[in-house]
Protein backbone atom coordinates (compact mmCIF):
# COMPACT_ATOMS: atom_id res chain seq x y z
CA UNK A 1 0.00 0.00 0.00
CA UNK A 2 3.23 2.43 0.98
CA UNK A 3 4.60 1.76 -1.71
CA UNK A 4 2.16 1.88 -4.26
CA UNK A 5 1.36 5.44 -2.66
CA UNK A 6 5.24 6.40 -3.50
CA UNK A 7 4.71 5.40 -6.76
CA UNK A 8 1.43 7.39 -7.32
CA UNK A 9 3.69 10.72 -5.64
CA UNK A 10 6.29 9.74 -7.91
CA UNK A 11 4.43 9.43 -11.38
CA UNK A 12 2.14 12.78 -10.27
CA UNK A 13 5.51 14.32 -9.75
CA UNK A 14 6.80 13.26 -12.93
CA UNK A 15 3.99 14.66 -14.26
CA UNK A 16 4.30 18.26 -12.64
CA UNK A 17 7.93 18.22 -14.03
CA UNK A 18 7.14 17.31 -17.90
CA UNK A 19 3.72 19.31 -18.14
CA UNK A 20 3.91 22.08 -15.72
CA UNK A 21 3.48 25.44 -17.48
CA UNK A 22 7.64 27.40 -16.44
CA UNK A 23 7.02 31.13 -16.44
CA UNK A 24 8.18 33.06 -19.72
CA UNK A 25 10.90 35.26 -19.46
CA UNK A 26 9.55 39.32 -20.71
CA UNK A 27 11.97 39.74 -23.58
CA UNK A 28 10.92 42.84 -25.78
CA UNK A 29 11.15 40.99 -29.29
CA UNK A 30 13.93 41.93 -31.82
CA UNK A 31 15.49 41.61 -34.93
CA UNK A 32 18.26 39.56 -35.15
CA UNK A 33 20.68 38.66 -37.98
CA UNK A 34 23.38 36.30 -38.21
CA UNK A 35 25.78 36.21 -40.90
CA UNK A 36 26.72 32.22 -41.49
CA UNK A 37 29.00 30.28 -43.52
CA UNK A 38 28.75 26.95 -44.41
CA UNK A 39 31.16 24.50 -45.57
CA UNK A 40 31.78 21.12 -45.62
CA UNK A 41 30.86 19.85 -43.28
CA UNK A 42 29.82 22.71 -40.31
CA UNK A 43 28.52 25.94 -39.63
CA UNK A 44 29.67 28.72 -38.00
CA UNK A 45 28.62 30.20 -36.41
CA UNK A 46 27.11 26.71 -35.17
CA UNK A 47 24.90 27.70 -32.32
CA UNK A 48 22.22 30.41 -32.45
CA UNK A 49 20.54 31.80 -29.49
CA UNK A 50 16.93 34.26 -29.56
CA UNK A 51 14.45 34.89 -27.62
CA UNK A 52 10.79 33.58 -28.09
CA UNK A 53 9.15 36.12 -30.60
CA UNK A 54 12.47 37.40 -32.46
CA UNK A 55 12.60 38.02 -35.88
CA UNK A 56 15.49 36.01 -36.99
CA UNK A 57 17.40 36.98 -40.39
CA UNK A 58 20.03 34.17 -41.24
CA UNK A 59 22.57 34.94 -44.24
CA UNK A 60 23.69 32.09 -45.29
CA UNK A 61 26.89 31.88 -47.18
CA UNK A 62 28.50 28.74 -48.72
CA UNK A 63 31.95 28.95 -48.86
CA UNK A 64 32.71 25.67 -51.11
CA UNK A 65 29.87 23.57 -52.80
CA UNK A 66 26.12 23.81 -52.38
CA UNK A 67 24.67 23.97 -48.79
CA UNK A 68 21.47 24.20 -47.14
CA UNK A 69 19.77 25.09 -43.85
CA UNK A 70 16.56 23.14 -43.03
CA UNK A 71 15.63 23.90 -38.99
CA UNK A 72 13.80 21.29 -37.47
CA UNK A 73 10.66 22.06 -36.05
CA UNK A 74 10.22 25.19 -37.70
CA UNK A 75 10.38 22.85 -41.01
CA UNK A 76 12.00 26.39 -43.11
CA UNK A 77 14.92 26.25 -45.58
CA UNK A 78 17.05 27.63 -47.67
CA UNK A 79 20.17 26.70 -50.26
CA UNK A 80 22.48 28.62 -50.97
CA UNK A 81 25.20 28.06 -54.49
CA UNK A 82 29.07 29.05 -53.70
CA UNK A 83 29.43 32.49 -52.63
CA UNK A 84 26.45 33.23 -53.08
CA UNK A 85 24.63 34.93 -49.41
CA UNK A 86 20.84 33.36 -49.23
CA UNK A 87 18.53 34.67 -46.65
CA UNK A 88 15.97 33.25 -44.35
CA UNK A 89 13.67 35.04 -42.45
CA UNK A 90 11.49 33.71 -39.71
CA UNK A 91 9.75 34.64 -36.14
CA UNK A 92 11.38 32.35 -33.44
CA UNK A 93 7.60 31.30 -32.48
CA UNK A 94 8.37 28.44 -30.93
CA UNK A 95 10.95 27.95 -28.06
CA UNK A 96 13.12 25.12 -27.06
CA UNK A 97 16.20 23.56 -28.50
CA UNK A 98 16.14 22.97 -32.80
CA UNK A 99 18.58 21.56 -34.82
CA UNK A 100 19.23 22.92 -38.23
CA UNK A 101 20.75 20.86 -41.01
CA UNK A 102 22.21 20.69 -44.45
CA UNK A 103 19.25 19.62 -46.73
CA UNK A 104 21.53 19.28 -50.10
CA UNK A 105 23.50 16.47 -50.37
CA UNK A 106 27.23 18.14 -50.02
CA UNK A 107 29.53 15.48 -49.68
CA UNK A 108 30.26 12.33 -48.03
CA UNK A 109 29.43 13.63 -44.23
CA UNK A 110 26.62 15.95 -45.35
CA UNK A 111 23.78 14.04 -42.87
CA UNK A 112 25.82 14.97 -40.17
CA UNK A 113 26.33 18.96 -41.03
CA UNK A 114 24.27 20.11 -38.28
CA UNK A 115 23.75 23.21 -36.14
CA UNK A 116 21.58 23.88 -33.14
CA UNK A 117 19.26 27.21 -32.55
CA UNK A 118 17.86 27.52 -29.39
CA UNK A 119 14.92 29.84 -28.86
CA UNK A 120 14.77 30.91 -25.46
CA UNK A 121 15.69 28.51 -22.48
CA UNK A 122 16.30 24.78 -23.41
CA UNK A 123 13.08 23.98 -21.50
CA UNK A 124 13.00 20.38 -22.48
CA UNK A 125 16.64 20.19 -21.55
CA UNK A 126 15.97 21.43 -17.48
CA UNK A 127 12.22 19.23 -17.63
CA UNK A 128 14.39 15.60 -18.47
CA UNK A 129 17.06 16.73 -15.59
CA UNK A 130 13.98 17.36 -13.34
CA UNK A 131 13.12 13.68 -14.62
CA UNK A 132 16.27 12.05 -14.12
CA UNK A 133 16.55 13.30 -10.70
CA UNK A 134 13.47 12.43 -9.62
CA UNK A 135 13.38 8.94 -11.07
CA UNK A 136 16.80 8.44 -9.27
CA UNK A 137 15.38 9.89 -5.99
CA UNK A 138 12.33 7.20 -6.27
CA UNK A 139 14.69 4.43 -6.98
CA UNK A 140 16.76 5.25 -3.90
CA UNK A 141 14.02 5.74 -1.89
CA UNK A 142 12.60 2.33 -3.11
CA UNK A 143 16.01 0.54 -1.99
CA UNK A 144 16.15 2.27 1.11
CA UNK A 145 13.06 1.43 1.83
CA UNK A 146 13.91 -2.47 1.56
CA UNK A 147 16.75 -2.19 3.50
CA UNK B 1 5.47 -12.74 -14.62
CA UNK B 2 5.47 -16.07 -15.42
CA UNK B 3 7.24 -17.12 -18.99
CA UNK B 4 5.28 -18.15 -21.57
CA UNK B 5 6.19 -21.36 -23.81
CA UNK B 6 5.24 -19.79 -27.66
CA UNK B 7 6.64 -22.83 -28.89
CA UNK B 8 3.79 -25.23 -27.37
CA UNK B 9 1.95 -24.24 -30.17
CA UNK B 10 2.20 -26.88 -33.26
CA UNK B 11 2.13 -23.59 -35.59
CA UNK B 12 5.85 -21.86 -34.20
CA UNK B 13 7.08 -24.98 -33.12
CA UNK B 14 6.86 -26.95 -36.82
CA UNK B 15 7.93 -23.33 -38.65
CA UNK B 16 10.98 -23.12 -36.47
CA UNK B 17 11.74 -27.53 -37.00
CA UNK B 18 11.66 -26.80 -40.72
CA UNK B 19 14.75 -25.94 -42.55
CA UNK B 20 12.55 -24.05 -45.05
CA UNK B 21 11.13 -21.11 -43.40
CA UNK B 22 14.51 -20.27 -42.35
CA UNK B 23 15.96 -21.01 -45.51
CA UNK B 24 13.84 -19.01 -47.72
CA UNK B 25 14.58 -15.81 -45.34
CA UNK B 26 18.22 -16.77 -45.57
CA UNK B 27 18.03 -16.58 -48.96
CA UNK B 28 16.63 -13.02 -49.41
CA UNK B 29 18.83 -11.59 -46.53
CA UNK B 30 22.27 -13.11 -48.19
CA UNK B 31 20.99 -11.86 -51.68
CA UNK B 32 20.17 -7.84 -50.33
CA UNK B 33 23.64 -8.94 -48.47
CA UNK B 34 25.39 -9.69 -52.07
CA UNK B 35 23.77 -6.61 -53.30
CA UNK B 36 24.61 -3.79 -50.77
CA UNK B 37 28.46 -5.37 -51.46
CA UNK B 38 27.99 -4.69 -54.87
CA UNK B 39 26.52 -1.40 -54.64
CA UNK B 40 29.02 -0.26 -52.51
CA UNK B 41 31.57 -0.89 -54.14
CA UNK B 42 30.40 -0.22 -58.14
CA UNK B 43 27.49 2.14 -57.02
CA UNK B 44 27.44 5.87 -56.72
CA UNK B 45 29.74 7.27 -54.51
CA UNK B 46 26.92 9.65 -52.81
CA UNK B 47 26.17 7.73 -49.40
CA UNK B 48 22.47 9.44 -49.14
CA UNK B 49 21.92 7.62 -53.01
CA UNK B 50 23.81 4.53 -52.13
CA UNK B 51 21.64 1.18 -51.22
CA UNK B 52 24.78 0.10 -49.25
CA UNK B 53 24.65 2.88 -46.63
CA UNK B 54 20.84 3.48 -46.70
CA UNK B 55 19.71 0.04 -46.49
CA UNK B 56 22.27 -1.10 -44.27
CA UNK B 57 23.60 2.21 -41.64
CA UNK B 58 19.97 3.66 -42.11
CA UNK B 59 17.49 0.61 -42.80
CA UNK B 60 18.70 -2.07 -41.30
CA UNK B 61 20.14 -0.41 -37.90
CA UNK B 62 17.12 1.24 -37.30
CA UNK B 63 15.19 -2.56 -37.52
CA UNK B 64 17.81 -3.68 -35.51
CA UNK B 65 18.82 -1.29 -32.49
CA UNK B 66 14.95 -0.28 -32.03
CA UNK B 67 13.22 -3.61 -32.80
CA UNK B 68 15.69 -6.47 -33.12
CA UNK B 69 17.81 -6.37 -29.95
CA UNK B 70 15.09 -4.95 -27.61
CA UNK B 71 12.27 -7.27 -28.23
CA UNK B 72 13.88 -10.51 -30.26
CA UNK B 73 17.58 -10.41 -29.04
CA UNK B 74 19.38 -12.39 -31.01
CA UNK B 75 16.53 -12.51 -33.42
CA UNK B 76 18.85 -10.94 -36.11
CA UNK B 77 21.25 -13.68 -35.90
CA UNK B 78 18.96 -16.22 -36.88
CA UNK B 79 18.41 -15.00 -39.85
CA UNK B 80 21.86 -13.04 -40.69
CA UNK B 81 23.57 -13.94 -43.60
CA UNK B 82 26.78 -13.57 -42.69
CA UNK B 83 27.65 -17.07 -41.58
CA UNK B 84 26.12 -18.72 -44.40
CA UNK B 85 28.30 -19.82 -47.31
CA UNK B 86 31.01 -20.33 -44.66
CA UNK B 87 28.87 -22.86 -42.93
CA UNK B 88 27.14 -24.30 -46.13
CA UNK B 89 31.04 -25.09 -47.39
CA UNK B 90 31.82 -26.52 -43.59
CA UNK B 91 29.26 -28.75 -43.69
CA UNK B 92 29.24 -29.51 -47.52
CA UNK B 93 25.38 -29.36 -47.37
CA UNK B 94 22.92 -26.97 -47.44
CA UNK B 95 20.18 -28.42 -45.43
CA UNK B 96 19.94 -31.58 -43.78
CA UNK B 97 23.08 -33.39 -42.38
CA UNK B 98 23.85 -35.86 -44.48
CA UNK B 99 27.24 -36.73 -43.71
CA UNK B 100 28.86 -35.58 -40.48
CA UNK B 101 32.59 -35.90 -41.46
CA UNK B 102 34.68 -32.43 -40.78
CA UNK B 103 34.99 -31.49 -44.86
CA UNK B 104 37.84 -29.01 -43.45
CA UNK B 105 40.14 -28.41 -41.02
CA UNK B 106 37.30 -28.42 -38.08
CA UNK B 107 39.91 -26.95 -35.38
CA UNK B 108 38.68 -26.06 -31.95
CA UNK B 109 39.44 -21.93 -31.27
CA UNK B 110 42.26 -21.57 -29.24
CA UNK B 111 40.75 -21.06 -25.62
CA UNK B 112 42.69 -17.44 -25.12
CA UNK B 113 40.34 -16.68 -27.85
CA UNK B 114 36.88 -18.07 -26.24
CA UNK B 115 35.73 -15.09 -24.90
CA UNK B 116 34.28 -11.36 -26.62
CA UNK B 117 37.51 -9.14 -26.14
CA UNK B 118 38.14 -10.12 -30.34
CA UNK B 119 34.63 -8.58 -30.62
CA UNK B 120 35.46 -5.56 -28.47
CA UNK B 121 38.43 -4.90 -30.93
CA UNK B 122 36.48 -5.19 -34.22
CA UNK B 123 33.97 -3.31 -32.69
CA UNK B 124 36.24 -0.43 -31.76
CA UNK B 125 37.98 -0.73 -34.82
CA UNK B 126 34.62 -0.14 -36.80
CA UNK B 127 33.95 2.53 -34.43
CA UNK B 128 36.86 4.49 -35.23
CA UNK B 129 36.33 4.38 -38.67
CA UNK B 130 32.64 4.73 -38.17
CA UNK B 131 32.47 8.39 -39.91
CA UNK B 132 34.13 7.02 -43.36
CA UNK B 133 32.28 3.75 -42.70
CA UNK B 134 28.56 5.33 -42.46
CA UNK B 135 29.41 7.85 -45.49
CA UNK B 136 31.58 6.04 -47.90
CA UNK B 137 29.59 2.99 -50.05
CA UNK B 138 32.52 1.47 -51.09
CA UNK B 139 34.33 1.29 -47.34
CA UNK B 140 30.82 -0.03 -46.15
CA UNK B 141 31.16 -2.20 -49.77
CA UNK B 142 34.39 -3.36 -48.40
CA UNK B 143 33.50 -4.15 -45.13
CA UNK B 144 30.69 -6.23 -45.52
CA UNK B 145 32.83 -8.41 -47.85
CA UNK B 146 35.42 -8.75 -45.60
CA UNK B 147 33.21 -9.56 -42.78
CA UNK B 148 31.02 -12.36 -45.63
CA UNK B 149 34.76 -13.49 -46.74
CA UNK B 150 36.53 -13.56 -42.90
CA UNK B 151 33.43 -15.98 -41.96
CA UNK B 152 33.77 -17.88 -44.98
CA UNK B 153 37.71 -18.35 -43.92
CA UNK B 154 37.26 -19.10 -40.18
CA UNK B 155 34.94 -21.98 -41.00
CA UNK B 156 37.20 -23.86 -42.98
CA UNK B 157 40.12 -23.07 -40.01
CA UNK B 158 37.46 -24.16 -37.15
CA UNK B 159 34.49 -26.02 -36.36
CA UNK B 160 31.31 -24.23 -36.05
CA UNK B 161 30.68 -20.53 -36.19
CA UNK B 162 33.80 -18.99 -35.19
CA UNK B 163 32.82 -16.22 -36.50
CA UNK B 164 29.72 -15.44 -35.23
CA UNK B 165 30.88 -16.08 -31.85
CA UNK B 166 34.34 -14.76 -31.06
CA UNK B 167 35.15 -12.28 -33.78
CA UNK B 168 31.48 -10.91 -35.45
CA UNK B 169 31.66 -6.86 -34.34
CA UNK B 170 27.89 -6.71 -34.46
CA UNK B 171 27.14 -10.44 -32.39
CA UNK B 172 29.27 -9.05 -29.72
CA UNK B 173 26.94 -5.76 -28.62
CA UNK B 174 23.76 -8.39 -29.89
CA UNK B 175 24.77 -10.74 -27.28
CA UNK B 176 25.08 -7.65 -24.50
CA UNK B 177 22.06 -6.68 -25.19
CA UNK B 178 20.04 -9.52 -25.79
CA UNK B 179 19.94 -10.40 -22.27
CA UNK B 180 17.24 -7.74 -21.84
CA UNK B 181 15.18 -9.08 -24.47
CA UNK B 182 11.89 -10.56 -23.82
CA UNK B 183 12.42 -13.53 -25.33
CA UNK B 184 14.53 -16.66 -24.18
CA UNK B 185 15.81 -20.25 -26.18
CA UNK B 186 15.68 -22.79 -22.93
CA UNK B 187 15.65 -26.30 -21.85
CA UNK B 188 11.95 -27.52 -20.31
CA UNK B 189 13.44 -29.79 -18.11
CA UNK B 190 17.41 -30.04 -16.88
CA UNK B 191 16.81 -34.11 -15.78
CA UNK B 192 16.11 -34.93 -19.12
CA UNK B 193 19.17 -33.26 -20.91
CA UNK B 194 20.96 -34.97 -17.54
CA UNK B 195 20.46 -37.65 -18.81
CA UNK B 196 20.19 -37.82 -22.05
CA UNK B 197 22.74 -39.93 -24.39
CA UNK B 198 25.23 -38.18 -26.64
CA UNK B 199 23.78 -34.92 -26.37
CA UNK B 200 22.81 -34.61 -30.02
CA UNK B 201 21.66 -31.05 -29.16
CA UNK B 202 25.38 -30.18 -28.78
CA UNK B 203 27.19 -32.87 -31.21
CA UNK B 204 24.78 -33.37 -33.24
CA UNK B 205 22.55 -36.23 -35.04
CA UNK B 206 21.14 -37.41 -38.07
CA UNK B 207 18.47 -34.61 -37.38
CA UNK B 208 20.52 -31.72 -37.24
CA UNK B 209 23.57 -30.45 -36.21
CA UNK B 210 25.53 -29.75 -33.04
CA UNK B 211 25.32 -26.10 -31.91
CA UNK B 212 26.64 -23.48 -34.29
CA UNK B 213 26.94 -21.32 -31.52
CA UNK B 214 29.44 -24.27 -29.64
CA UNK B 215 26.94 -23.49 -26.46
CA UNK B 216 25.34 -27.21 -24.83
CA UNK B 217 21.51 -26.37 -24.34
CA UNK B 218 21.00 -27.93 -21.61
CA UNK B 219 23.80 -25.19 -19.63
CA UNK B 220 21.64 -22.08 -21.37
CA UNK B 221 21.31 -19.73 -18.07
CA UNK B 222 21.96 -16.46 -20.24
CA UNK B 223 20.90 -15.05 -24.05
CA UNK B 224 24.47 -14.00 -24.78
CA UNK B 225 26.15 -16.35 -26.39
CA UNK B 226 23.28 -18.54 -28.18
CA UNK B 227 22.05 -17.40 -31.70
CA UNK B 228 19.16 -18.81 -31.78
CA UNK B 229 19.77 -20.29 -35.00
CA UNK B 230 17.20 -23.00 -33.65
CA UNK B 231 19.00 -26.01 -34.30
CA UNK B 232 18.80 -27.63 -31.09
CA UNK B 233 15.02 -27.81 -31.71
CA UNK B 234 15.56 -29.97 -34.21
CA UNK B 235 17.99 -32.24 -32.93
CA UNK B 236 16.36 -32.77 -29.26
CA UNK B 237 15.02 -36.29 -29.46
CA UNK B 238 12.80 -35.40 -26.04
CA UNK B 239 11.30 -32.06 -27.61
CA UNK B 240 13.00 -30.77 -24.59
CA UNK B 241 13.71 -27.15 -26.15
CA UNK B 242 11.66 -24.08 -26.07
CA UNK B 243 11.07 -20.28 -27.16
CA UNK B 244 10.00 -18.44 -24.15
CA UNK B 245 8.31 -15.09 -23.70
CA UNK B 246 9.80 -13.84 -20.43
CA UNK B 247 9.95 -10.53 -18.80
CA UNK B 248 12.26 -7.85 -20.00
CA UNK B 249 15.94 -7.96 -18.70
CA UNK B 250 15.44 -11.32 -16.87
CA UNK B 251 18.79 -12.35 -17.87
CA UNK B 252 20.25 -9.55 -15.61
CA UNK B 253 19.04 -10.53 -12.39
CA UNK B 254 22.14 -12.84 -12.37
CA UNK B 255 25.16 -10.20 -13.00
CA UNK B 256 28.01 -11.68 -15.04
CA UNK B 257 31.79 -11.69 -13.64
CA UNK B 258 33.49 -11.62 -16.60
CA UNK B 259 35.76 -8.52 -17.75
CA UNK B 260 35.30 -8.82 -21.56
CA UNK B 261 31.64 -8.54 -20.86
CA UNK B 262 32.09 -5.61 -18.71
CA UNK B 263 34.30 -3.99 -20.94
CA UNK B 264 31.72 -4.70 -23.73
CA UNK B 265 29.15 -2.51 -21.54
CA UNK B 266 31.70 0.00 -21.80
CA UNK B 267 32.60 0.43 -25.16
CA UNK B 268 28.96 0.10 -26.11
CA UNK B 269 28.24 3.38 -23.58
CA UNK B 270 31.08 5.16 -24.69
CA UNK B 271 30.33 4.70 -28.48
CA UNK B 272 27.02 5.95 -28.19
CA UNK B 273 27.94 8.95 -26.37
CA UNK B 274 31.23 9.96 -28.59
CA UNK B 275 29.00 9.60 -31.50
CA UNK B 276 26.18 11.81 -30.05
CA UNK B 277 28.48 14.09 -29.71
CA UNK B 278 30.47 13.80 -32.81
CA UNK B 279 27.61 13.00 -35.86
CA UNK B 280 24.57 14.84 -33.79
CA UNK B 281 26.25 17.94 -31.99
CA UNK B 282 26.79 20.87 -33.39
CA UNK B 283 30.89 21.17 -33.16
CA UNK B 284 32.51 20.92 -36.40
CA UNK B 285 36.02 20.25 -35.67
CA UNK B 286 35.09 17.07 -33.95
CA UNK B 287 32.70 15.47 -37.15
CA UNK B 288 36.55 17.16 -39.42
CA UNK B 289 38.61 14.94 -36.84
CA UNK B 290 36.60 12.05 -37.25
CA UNK B 291 36.01 11.79 -40.74
CA UNK B 292 39.60 12.54 -42.17
CA UNK B 293 41.54 9.23 -41.42
CA UNK B 294 45.06 9.14 -41.06
CA UNK B 295 45.28 12.90 -40.08
CA UNK B 296 47.12 14.36 -36.93
CA UNK B 297 43.69 15.28 -35.66
CA UNK B 298 41.71 11.86 -36.33
CA UNK B 299 44.74 9.97 -34.57
CA UNK B 300 43.97 12.77 -31.26
CA UNK B 301 40.36 11.77 -31.70
CA UNK B 302 41.05 8.26 -31.66
CA UNK B 303 43.41 8.41 -28.54
CA UNK B 304 40.67 10.72 -26.84
CA UNK B 305 38.27 8.03 -27.96
CA UNK B 306 39.77 5.00 -26.50
CA UNK B 307 40.83 7.08 -23.19
CA UNK B 308 37.12 7.78 -22.81
CA UNK B 309 36.44 4.11 -23.36
CA UNK B 310 39.29 2.37 -21.71
CA UNK B 311 40.51 4.97 -19.08
CA UNK B 312 37.69 7.61 -18.01
CA UNK B 313 34.63 5.51 -18.15
CA UNK B 314 36.33 3.05 -16.36
CA UNK B 315 38.20 4.83 -14.26
CA UNK B 316 34.85 6.70 -13.06
CA UNK B 317 33.16 3.97 -12.51
CA UNK B 318 35.69 2.05 -10.25
CA UNK B 319 36.45 5.00 -8.49
CA UNK B 320 32.55 4.98 -7.66
CA UNK B 321 32.69 1.71 -6.37
CA UNK B 322 35.67 1.84 -4.85
CA UNK B 323 33.72 3.63 -2.25
CA UNK B 324 31.88 0.21 -1.62
CA UNK B 325 32.93 -1.85 1.25
CA UNK B 326 32.74 -5.82 0.32
CA UNK B 327 34.98 -8.91 0.76
CA UNK B 328 34.83 -9.43 -2.64
CA UNK B 329 37.61 -8.68 -4.83
CA UNK B 330 37.61 -5.43 -6.43
CA UNK B 331 37.21 -6.88 -10.47
CA UNK B 332 34.65 -9.13 -9.26
CA UNK B 333 32.94 -6.41 -8.04
CA UNK B 334 33.62 -4.19 -11.28
CA UNK B 335 32.78 -6.82 -13.91
CA UNK B 336 29.56 -7.63 -11.65
CA UNK B 337 28.45 -4.16 -11.17
CA UNK B 338 29.37 -3.34 -14.83
CA UNK B 339 26.26 -5.08 -16.14
CA UNK B 340 23.96 -2.09 -14.64
CA UNK B 341 25.05 -0.69 -17.52
CA UNK B 342 23.46 -2.78 -20.24
CA UNK B 343 19.80 -1.46 -19.76
CA UNK B 344 21.27 2.57 -20.19
CA UNK B 345 23.34 1.74 -23.24
CA UNK B 346 20.63 -0.14 -24.81
CA UNK B 347 18.74 3.19 -24.48
CA UNK B 348 21.60 5.25 -25.21
CA UNK B 349 21.76 3.71 -28.48
CA UNK B 350 18.27 3.91 -29.19
CA UNK B 351 17.93 7.66 -28.40
CA UNK B 352 21.15 8.25 -30.34
CA UNK B 353 19.44 5.96 -33.34
CA UNK B 354 16.09 7.71 -33.15
CA UNK B 355 17.54 11.08 -34.34
CA UNK B 356 19.85 9.29 -36.84
CA UNK B 357 17.36 7.12 -38.23
CA UNK B 358 14.34 9.75 -38.15
CA UNK B 359 16.13 12.30 -40.19
CA UNK B 360 17.56 10.21 -42.24
CA UNK B 361 14.65 7.66 -43.41
CA UNK B 362 13.64 9.36 -46.12
CA UNK B 363 16.32 8.17 -48.09
CA UNK B 364 15.23 4.60 -48.13
CA UNK B 365 11.69 5.73 -50.62
CA UNK B 366 14.75 7.19 -53.09
CA UNK B 367 17.45 4.38 -52.84
CA UNK B 368 14.83 2.04 -53.31
CA UNK B 369 13.59 2.60 -56.92
CA UNK B 370 17.67 3.77 -57.36
CA UNK B 371 19.87 1.42 -55.64
CA UNK B 372 23.16 1.68 -57.42
CA UNK B 373 22.79 5.60 -58.13
CA UNK B 374 22.20 5.33 -61.79
CA UNK B 375 19.60 7.12 -62.45
CA UNK B 376 16.97 4.28 -62.62
CA UNK B 377 13.30 4.96 -60.99
CA UNK B 378 12.38 1.01 -60.16
CA UNK B 379 9.07 1.75 -58.24
CA UNK B 380 8.82 6.08 -59.27
CA UNK B 381 10.49 6.72 -55.69
CA UNK B 382 13.71 7.88 -57.31
CA UNK B 383 13.40 11.73 -57.11
CA UNK B 384 11.45 11.74 -53.40
CA UNK B 385 12.85 15.15 -51.34
CA UNK B 386 14.65 14.25 -48.07
CA UNK B 387 11.81 15.05 -45.46
CA UNK B 388 13.01 14.86 -41.73
CA UNK B 389 10.35 12.72 -39.65
CA UNK B 390 8.48 13.11 -36.63
CA UNK B 391 11.13 15.98 -35.21
CA UNK B 392 8.05 16.96 -32.84
CA UNK B 393 8.23 13.68 -31.23
CA UNK B 394 12.26 13.35 -31.38
CA UNK B 395 13.24 14.68 -28.65
CA UNK B 396 10.48 13.58 -26.28
CA UNK B 397 11.16 10.26 -27.25
CA UNK B 398 14.93 10.67 -26.95
CA UNK B 399 13.96 11.97 -22.97
CA UNK B 400 11.79 8.92 -21.94
CA UNK B 401 14.12 6.42 -23.71
CA UNK B 402 17.00 8.33 -21.44
CA UNK B 403 14.98 8.43 -18.16
CA UNK B 404 13.38 4.61 -18.71
CA UNK B 405 17.03 3.69 -19.18
CA UNK B 406 18.32 5.38 -16.19
CA UNK B 407 15.14 3.47 -14.48
CA UNK B 408 16.13 0.02 -15.83
CA UNK B 409 19.66 0.58 -14.82
CA UNK B 410 18.87 1.63 -11.31
CA UNK B 411 16.99 -1.35 -10.81
CA UNK B 412 19.30 -3.07 -12.26
CA UNK B 413 22.51 -1.83 -9.93
CA UNK B 414 20.46 -2.83 -6.87
CA UNK B 415 19.84 -6.58 -7.76
CA UNK B 416 23.77 -6.56 -8.76
CA UNK B 417 24.73 -5.07 -6.06
CA UNK B 418 22.47 -7.41 -3.56
CA UNK B 419 24.18 -10.36 -5.66
CA UNK B 420 28.12 -8.76 -4.61
CA UNK B 421 26.77 -7.66 -1.34
CA UNK B 422 27.89 -3.82 -1.78
CA UNK B 423 25.46 -0.40 -2.28
CA UNK B 424 24.13 -0.14 -5.93
CA UNK B 425 24.40 3.87 -4.49
CA UNK B 426 27.78 4.73 -6.89
CA UNK B 427 26.75 2.92 -9.79
CA UNK B 428 23.49 4.71 -9.46
CA UNK B 429 24.81 7.99 -9.38
CA UNK B 430 27.69 6.90 -12.03
CA UNK B 431 24.35 6.21 -14.62
CA UNK B 432 22.76 9.29 -13.29
CA UNK B 433 25.72 11.27 -14.74
CA UNK B 434 26.45 9.37 -17.64
CA UNK B 435 22.24 9.96 -18.42
CA UNK B 436 22.71 14.08 -17.60
CA UNK B 437 25.86 13.70 -20.42
CA UNK B 438 23.72 11.91 -23.04
CA UNK B 439 20.72 14.35 -22.76
CA UNK B 440 22.95 17.35 -22.48
CA UNK B 441 24.32 15.72 -26.37
CA UNK B 442 21.07 15.30 -27.43
CA UNK B 443 18.79 17.95 -26.30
Amino acid sequence: MRTRLFLLLFVMAGLVVAFAPLPVPAATPQAQTFRMEAGQFAYSPSELHVNPGDTVTIQLVSTDVVHGLYVDGYDISIEADPGQTMTLTFVADKPGSFRFRCNVTCGAMHPFMIGKLTVGTNNLLFRSVGLVALAVMGVIISIKQKT
Amino acid sequence: MAKIELTRGPFIKNALKSRYPQLAVFVIMLVGYIFAILAGLTGTPVGSRNFSIVFVWIAWWAILILVAVPFFGRGWCAVCPIPLPGEWLQRGSVLAPHDKRPKWLNLRVPKIFRNIWLQNISFLLLALFSSVLLTSPNITGIVLAVMLFGAIGLSTIFERRAFCRYLCPVGGFIGLYSQTAPIELRIKDKQVCATCEGKPCYNGSQAGYGCPWDVFPGGLTRNTYCGLCMECIRTCPHDNIAINLRPFSADLAKPSTRLDEAFKAFIMLGSAMIYAGVLLGPWGVLKDAAYNVGTNAWFIYAVIFLAIIFVILPGLFTLGILQTKSILPLKRRFASLATALIPIGLMFWVAFSLSFVLTNASYILAALSDPMGLGWNLFGTANAAWQPMLTSVLAPAQTLALVGGLIWSARTAQKAANEVKVSSIPVIVYCLIATLVMLWLLL
